[in-house]
Parts: structure tokens; C-alpha cells; sequence
């Protein structure tokens, strides 16, 4: 396994954002009540983790090590007042229907934890590449996570996709079925709670199995090591 | 002829789970008849649906976490759960919302948590608010008592109201709601909870259809009968009698100041205990021996705690009965109540 597919196996899946640091779990329960709210907050989490963990590494050698952690933030909240101004100008709605959780992206942990622990040890394309899978990790969850949540709330799926996509995606949505009164608890973020905590045991079940398909059967390591006592039986 | 000697302890306890959850369950059939004659066959066709919902997904978590199906069913709790949140849906409720109740209560508040004996919430009230949170319309649409109903609902009127939305003569459970005068009939707890923020004063609205001597038709009877199965339940020493006695106590003395302190601003105490979910709560909810306080004093703490809560959340909140709410919440407060109030245990010294 070279250090590409490393980390890529750790961002998807062995130490998946969402699933397993479980970090930035404040969006990631509120604003997954349909499956464009969920893309939309994934997109903009990848796109800043990305461009946090690429400046943070070219700038790695020139930060004294006593004030990181603000240098960090600062990096980190200038691209979300870039992805939040860029959302203002060109998906107004989805800007407007996210509200509060553009901003919030700053405090997500997710993304200044990569900073901390992986960008401000390794060079640009590790880093670079390291915040594409870490936040590809967090979107497939959201997504998850968020269609979920609208097929059992409203059992609709990519309602209103060209909020994202523009109207050429308007018609994009599927109806799967039009229940007379919507599961509020699956919107309300109670639902998000236990569906999360129902994703995290269906990860924990095959993880095991797909460990094996992704690693291959592990040699198994013989331990030697030296006898200092006499066994006793 | 052999003259077996058996070891020691010769005396047996008879109490075993399944047996308890048997007897819990036939103390119910007092309570589900009353309801019954006063609502129709609505809540027989309910306890059928959350009893079959709740015993397969009992069967499927125990087959799912490898466990003797057979043998663990045979405990009776699935059963009691379902039985339990099915006596305390609206008779003609759609059936998705009995199957999506129990589903709730087996698999999420009690599977989960490790099954029979780990969970922290009682089962049946989980499910219960599930449903009232997730679906408020159909979980507040409880028909007046049959004597009241303008028109004669059949078995089949009753069947298909719950599978298809409309009797067979075409009419929906709303219109059914409807009195003569075009007014809607909703239970008595509910028709005080809107009119009292509607500036209406408590006797005024004890002229209302639902009541009749400021109690409310059918929810009277349906309570005098869940307080006998309860009172059976205390004889047989199924249950203690601290949690509903602490209960019933708390819950009149808080509605009684209040309605004493302001006649016209609050529904009197005797309306409280008998109305709504009052009797049931009490003798078949709150003494759930796994959710519940365990310790002799913790067990009316806990009870308190729960009359407090209904009183409040039927006064000011905004739902109009509360003995679910009341339930999860001091569920919640229960390893605490625990914790503080062991016992001394015999041969130690009080701290």
C-alpha cells in the first residue's frame, strides 16, 4: 500500500471523519434534513479542507510552532468567507437555506484537525491530496446521511437539485412515495441522532469484512521473543 | 414408590418474567374493554397491530444478535410492550402508525440498548412519542365516546378506517369528529387545554358535550377500570404500590392547589386522575421494573417527580396529556435517584 491508497483508506473509511473522529457533527446533524442541503455543506467543507490543508502545508516551515493553532484558524477562516461569498453570488437559495452553517464551517474540527495533525507534517501533494479523501469521507456521509433523512421524512430524494446544479437539474428529483403526513422525526435532528448512530453500527458490523477486502488477509505476525523466565506449567 | 428429596430453598418463587409480564397483560383486559365500549373496536384492532409488529422485530433483533428466539420470546415483554402502546393509541389511527410505534420501541428504545433489563426508557412510551412528535394530526384525532358519535361506526366502518382513511359509507375520521352543530368533539383534556388559552373559564367549559358532572364521558370509566386491574396487580404483589400511591398522591395535591388557587384557570383534581392516561400510568407505565426507580425510596421520588411533571406539562405545556413526556423524563433521572438513595444494607453503618 504506497502513501496515496494509505490515505485515501483512511479518509473514506478506517478513520472516517463523520464515522469514526466523529468531528464537525454540529452540521453535520442540522442542516442534513435533505440530500442537496447535505451535498451542499459537503461540497463547501471539501473545497475549504482542501485549500486549508494546501496553504497550511506550503506555509508549514515558516510558522513558529507557539502560534499555529491562530495562524491555522486565520488560513481556515479566509476560505470560508471565500466558498461563503462565492455561495452568496452564485447558489443564493442553497446560501440562504444553509444560513449559519457557511460561516460555522471555521469551527469544524474536521478541518482544522488535518491542519494540526497532517498538512503541518507533510509536503503540498500529500496534503492536498489528504484533504480531498478526508473531505470526500465527511461529503459521503452527509449525503448519506441526508438522503436518508429525506426519503423517510418527505420520500422525496434531490428535492430541489437545481439549487446546486441550476435549472437544467430541476427536474432531477425522484418522488418515491407521497405520505399523507410527513415522519418529522427523521427531519427534526433527533432522527439525525439515531440514524447517525445507525450508520456508525452498520460501519463497526462490516468493518471487519471490508478491512480484509480493501488490506488483503494480514500475514499473521509470529512473535518471538525471548524467554527471560522458565514457563511454569 | 419413590420419595424424591429435593434439595433446599424448598419454597419456589413463583414470579418469574414471563409470568409477571402475563399477569401485568391480563390486568390490562378490565381497562381494554371499558375502551372498547366507549370507543369502538378501533383499540382492539391497534393492540393487534402493535403486539404482531413488536413480537417479529423482538424475533428479529434476537436472531439478529444470536440469541434463542424461541426461548427469549417466551419472556412475554415484546408482547406487553406492544399491548401497552397499543392500548394508548388513537382507536382509529392508520395502521403504519401502530407498526412504525412498536417498530420504534423494539428495535431503537429497547434492542438497542442491550434488550429486556438494559433499557434506560420505557419501551412503550419511547414509541409513543415517537409517533406523537413525528405525527401529531393522527395521534391527536381520538373520537368522542360512541354515544356522542352521530353516526353508527360498525366493525368494517372501523377496519376500514384504519387501513384506508374513510368508513364504508365514505366518511373520513374528521367528519366522524364533527357533532351536529358542526363543532369538533376532542377528548376532555384537549378540549380544556384550547379552551383555557382561549380566554374560556374551567366551568365554562365543563358545559361542553365531552363532560358530563366535570368529568369527562367514557374517560371516566376507562380509568375506574385500569385503577381495579392496577388494584388486582398490588394484590397479586405483581407491582408496589409506591410508585402509583406517590403518583396519584402528587399529581392531586399539585392540580388541587391549583385549581383551588385559580377555580376557573385550571381543571380540577378530580378530572386530573380521572382522565386522559392518569390510571393507566400508573398502575401499567411507571411500574415498569426496568426503567423505573428500584430502591423503596427512590420509587416515590420517582413517582413525585412524574405527578409533577404531568401536572406542569398539562397546565402550561403544549400537549395535552402528558404521562409519556413525564415517564421518559424521570426515566432519564433514574440512576440518579438510584444512586442517592441505596439502602443501608444490613451490618453497615449510616454515613
Amino acid at each position: 500500500m504506497n502513501q496515496y491508497q494509505e490515505i485515501s483508506w483512511q479518509g473514506l473509511w478506517k478513520n472516517n471523519p463523520a464515522l469514526v473522529q466523529m468531528l464537525g457533527l454540529c452540521p453535520l446533524l442540522a442542516v442534513t434534513n435533505t440530500a442537496v442541503n447535505a451535498l451542499g455543506l459537503g461540497l463547501a467543507t471539501l473545497f475549504v479542507l482542501i485549500g486549508s490543508n494546501i496553504t497550511v502545508s506550503i506555509v508549514r516551515n515558516w510558522i513558529p510552532n507557539e502560534i499555529r493553532i491562530p495562524v491555522f484558524v486565520m488560513v481556515i477562516a479566509s476560505l470560508v468567507t471565500i466558498v461563503q461569498l462565492l455561495m452568496n453570488a452564485y447558489t443564493y437559495e442553497l446560501y440562504q437555506t444553509l444560513g449559519i452553517f457557511i460561516p460555522l464551517i471555521v469551527t469544524n474540527c474536521a478541518i482544522i484537525g488535518r491542519a494540526e495533525a497532517f498538512a503541518s507534517k507533510n509536503s503540498v501533494q500529500f496534503a492536498a491530496y489528504d484533504g480531498l479523501m478526508m473531505g470526500s469521507g465527511f461529503l459521503v456521509v452527509l449525503l448519506a446521511l441526508g438522503a436518508i433523512r429525506e426519503v423517510l421524512g418527505n420520500g422525496t430524494l434531490l428535492q430541489g437539485a437545481e439549487q446546486i446544479f441550476g435549472e437544467a437539474a430541476s427536474n432531477w428529483h425522484l418522488v418515491l412515495f407521497s405520505p399523507e403526513q410527513n415522519f418529522l422525526l427523521a427531519i427534526l435532528p433527533p432522527g439525525a441522532f439515531i440514524i447517525m448512530g445507525l450508520l456508525i453500527a452498520l460501519k463497526n458490523k462490516y468493518d471487519k469484512r471490508i478491512e480484509k477486502l480493501v488490506i488483503g488477509e494480514k500475514t499473521k505476525q509470529t512473535i518471538e521473543r525471548a524467554r527471560v523466565t522458565t514457563e511454569s506449567a | 414408590m419413590s420419595f424424591r428429596v429435593a434439595s433446599s430453598p424448598h419454597n419456589h418463587v413463583k414470579n418469574k418474567t414471563s409470568r409477571v409480564m402475563m399477569l401485568v397483560a391480563l390486568a390490562c383486559v378490565p381497562g381494554i374493554l371499558t375502551q372498547v365500549w366507549y370507543f369502538g373496536y378501533g383499540s382492539l384492532i391497534q393492540i393487534l397491530l402493535a403486539v404482531t409488529t413488536a413480537i417479529a422485530a423482538e424475533a428479529l433483533c434476537l436472531q439478529q444478535r444470536n440469541y434463542p428466539v424461541v426461548k427469549r420470546l417466551k419472556d412475554n415483554s415484546a408482547l406487553l410492550t406492544g399491548l401497552l402502546l397499543g392500548i394508548s393509541l388513537p382507536p382509529l389511527a392508520p395502521w403504519w402508525i401502530a407498526v412504525i410505534g412498536s417498530l420504534f420501541a423494539i428495535v431503537i428504545a429497547k434492542q438497542v440498548y442491550g434488550g429486556l433489563g438494559q433499557n434506560i426508557f420505557n419501551p412503550a412510551m419511547a414509541g409513543y412519542v415517537v409517533l406523537l412528535v413525528s405525527f401529531p394530526l393522527s395521534m391527536t384525532l381520538w373520537l368522542p365516546p360512541l354515544t356522542l358519535v352521530e353516526y353508527d361506526i360498525s366493525f368494517v366502518d372501523t377496519l376500514m378506517l384504519i387501513f384506508t382513511g374513510y368508513s364504508e359509507t365514505g366518511y373520513s375520521l374528521a367528519q366522524l369528529r364533527v357533532d351536529l352543530d358542526g363543532f369538533t368533539m376532542a377528548t376532555p383534556l384537549d378540549t380544556i387545554k384550547t379552551g383555557l388559552s382561549n380566554q374560556q373559564t374551567f366551568s365554562e367549559l365543563s358545559q361542553i358535550k365531552v363532560f358530563s358532572e366535570q368529568l369527562g364521558i367514557g374517560w371516566t370509566a376507562v380509568n375506574v377500570a385500569y385503577l381495579c386491574g392496577g388494584l388486582i396487580l398490588i394484590f397479586l404483589k405483581v407491582i408496589n404500590w409506591r410508585i402509583p400511591v406517590a403518583f396519584l398522591t402528587s399529581l392531586f395535591i399539585f392540580s388541587w392547589v391549583c385549581h383551588v388557587a385559580s377555580p376557573d384557570g385550571a381543571a380540577t383534581a378530580s378530572l386530573h386522575l380521572l382522565s386522559g392516561a392518569t390510571m393507566f400510568g400508573a398502575f401499567f407505565i411507571l411500574t415498569d421494573p426496568v426503567s423505573a426507580s428500584t430502591t423503596p425510596r427512590g420509587k416515590i421520588i420517582f413517582a413525585v417527580l412524574v405527578g409533577l411533571l404531568v401536572f406542569f406539562i398539562r397546565q402550561y405545556g403544549g400537549y395535552p396529556d402528558a404521562i409519556a413526556f413525564a415517564v421518559l423524563l424521570a426515566n432519564m433521572c433514574v440512576p440518579l435517584i438510584d444512586y442517592y438513595t441505596k439502602p443501608r444494607v444490613y451490618g453497615h453503618t449510616t454515613r
